[in-house]
C-alpha cells in the first residue's frame, strides 16, 4: 500500500470508529429508555413511574389467570421469578397467551398497585420444536418431578 | 512502511476481468439459487414440522430469517466495497457498492414486512418500537439514504465517494441490530441462527432454514452480478473492449 492509500485507510477507520464511539455513548446514556419494558422487580422497587403509560414484561403465573364470565375482562399475575405484579386487561388476548408464557403488557399502574393494561403482547423464544417433541419433553419433566 | 497485498487483489480492479469471470459464474449461481430456493421452500413450508406453540405461522421464519440475515450482509458488503473504493480508488468496488443498495433496500422491506405479518398472530401487534425492529427500520432508511445520495450527484465519482462515506457511517448500525436483543429488553426473540452455536431447534427444522439462507445468498449473488455487469458496461462504454463486445453481438 502506498502512503497515500494508508492515509485514506486511516481516515476511513477513524470515521467508522468515531461514529461507533459517538453512537455507543448515546446508546449507553439512553440505556434505560431503549428497554421496551420494565420487569416485575423494577416495578416492585418503585423504579417505574406511576400514572404514566409504561410496559411491564414477565411470565404469566400458573393458575393466576381469571376470566370474567360476563365480559372480556381478564386478570392475571406477572412474575420475573422474584416479584409479581397483578395485571387487569379487557380485550382480546394474542393466541400465544397462556400460563407460563412470557408476555408484555402496556398500560398504567393504578393507586392500588394493580397494572391496568390496554394492550397485551405475547413474547416467544427461539426454541422452536415440533409438537411431539414438546409433548415428550413435558412428560420427562413431569417424571422428574 | 508499506503492506504488500496479493496480486489477485489488484486484478479485481479490472472491470473487464470481472465482466468475463462473472459471465462464467452466473449460470452456476443461477442454477444453485433455483435448486436451493425450491428445495428449501418446499421442505420448510410443507414438510418441516409445525411449532408446538405457534403452529404453522412459525413457517414464516423460512423467509423472514434469510431475508434479515441477507439485509445485514448486503449492507456490510456495500460498506466494505465502498471503503475499498475510497482507499484504492478502485472503480469496480464502487460498482459493487452501487449494485448492493437497491437489492439491500428491497430485502430489508421484505424482512420488515414478513416480520410484521408474523408479529400480528404471535405477538398480537404488527409493529412495536423495540430495539431490534427499530434498528432494522434504520437499516432500511440507510439504504434509501445511500440510494438518494447517489442520485443527487451528476458526477459519478462524487456520487461514489459520498455514497461510500454514508454507508461507512451507517455501518455502526449493524452491531446494534445484531446485539439489540441481548443488550436491551425486547419483544423480539434472540437470534435463531448464529455461526458459533447449534440452533435451538431440531435438524428437521433448521436444515431447510440453512438451505433457504444459502439459496438467498446465491440469489443475491446472481442479482448483484447482473446489476454490476450492466453498470460496468455503462461506465466503461467508451473503452475498446466494451466497443468490440458490442460489435461482436
Amino acid at each position: 500500500m502506498t502512503p497515500k492509500r494508508q492515509k485514506r485507510l486511516i481516515i476511513i477507520l477513524s470515521i467508522v470508529l468515531g461514529t461507533s464511539l459517538i453512537v455507543g455513548l448515546v446508546m449507553y446514556s439512553l440505556n434505560q429508555n431503549i428497554n421496551l419494558f420494565y420487569s416485575a422487580n423494577q416495578i416492585a422497587n418503585g423504579e417505574a413511574p406511576v400514572g404514566t403509560r409504561i410496559r411491564v414484561g414477565g411470565m404469566v403465573v400458573d393458575g393466576s389467570v381469571k376470566r370474567a364470565t360476563d365480559s372480556l375482562r381478564v386478570s392475571f399475575a406477572l412474575t420475573d421469578y422474584e416479584k409479581t405484579v397483578n395485571v387487569v386487561f379487557t380485550g382480546i388476548l394474542p393466541d400465544l397467551f397462556r400460563e407460563g408464557q412470557g408476555i408484555i403488557a402496556q398500560g398504567k399502574m393504578d393507586a392500588q398497585g394493580v397494572f391496568q393494561a390496554i394492550e397485551v403482547l405475547a413474547k416467544h423464544d427461539e426454541n422452536y420444536m415440533p409438537p411431539e417433541i414438546a409433548e415428550t419433553m413435558k412428560k420427562k419433566q413431569e417424571a422428574i418431578k | 512502511m508499506s503492506i504488500k497485498l496479493p496480486q489477485w487483489f489488484y486484478r479485481l480492479a479490472s472491470p473487464r476481468w470481472f465482466y468475463e469471470i462473472s459471465g462464467k459464474l452466473l449460470p452456476w449461481f443461477t442454477a444453485a439459487a433455483i435448486i436451493l430456493l425450491l428445495t428449501g421452500s418446499i421442505w420448510g413450508l410443507v414438510f418441516a414440522p409445525a411449532d408446538y406453540q405457534q403452529g404453522n405461522s412459525f413457517r414464516i421464519i423460512y423467509v423472514h430469517v434469510p431475508a434479515s440475515i441477507l439485509a445485514q450482509s448486503c449492507y456490510m458488503l456495500m460498506a466494505i466495497a465502498g471503503a475499498i473504493g475510497l482507499i484504492w480508488k478502485m472503480k469496480l468496488a464502487h460498482v459493487i457498492a452501487q449494485s448492493c443498495a437497491a437489492f439491500g433496500a428491497s430485502i430489508a422491506v421484505m424482512s420488515l414486512a414478513t416480520g410484521a405479518i408474523w408479529g400480528k398472530p404471535t405477538w398480537g401487534a404488527w409493529w412495536v418500537w423495540d430495539a431490534r425492529l427499530t434498528s432494522m427500520l434504520v437499516l432500511l432508511f440507510l439504504y434509501v439514504g445511500v440510494i438518494a445520495l447517489r442520485g443527487a450527484f451528476e458526477n459519478t465519482q462524487s456520487a461514489d465517494k459520498a455514497a461510500a462515506v454514508l454507508s461507512l457511517v451507517g455501518l455502526v448500525n449493524i452491531p446494534i441490530i445484531k446485539y439489540s436483543v441481548e443488550w436491551w429488553n425486547t419483544l423480539h426473540q434472540p437470534a435463531t441462527f448464529t455461526i458459533t452455536e447449534k440452533p435451538a431447534m431440531p435438524p428437521e427444522m433448521w436444515i431447510p432454514l440453512l438451505i433457504m439462507v444459502l439459496g438467498f445468498y446465491c440469489f443475491f449473488s446472481v442479482i448483484l452480478m447482473h446489476r454490476a455487469r450492466l453498470e460496468v458496461l455503462q461506465r466503461e462504454m467508451k473503452t475498446s473492449w466494451v466497443q468490440s463486445l458490442i460489435k461482436s453481438l
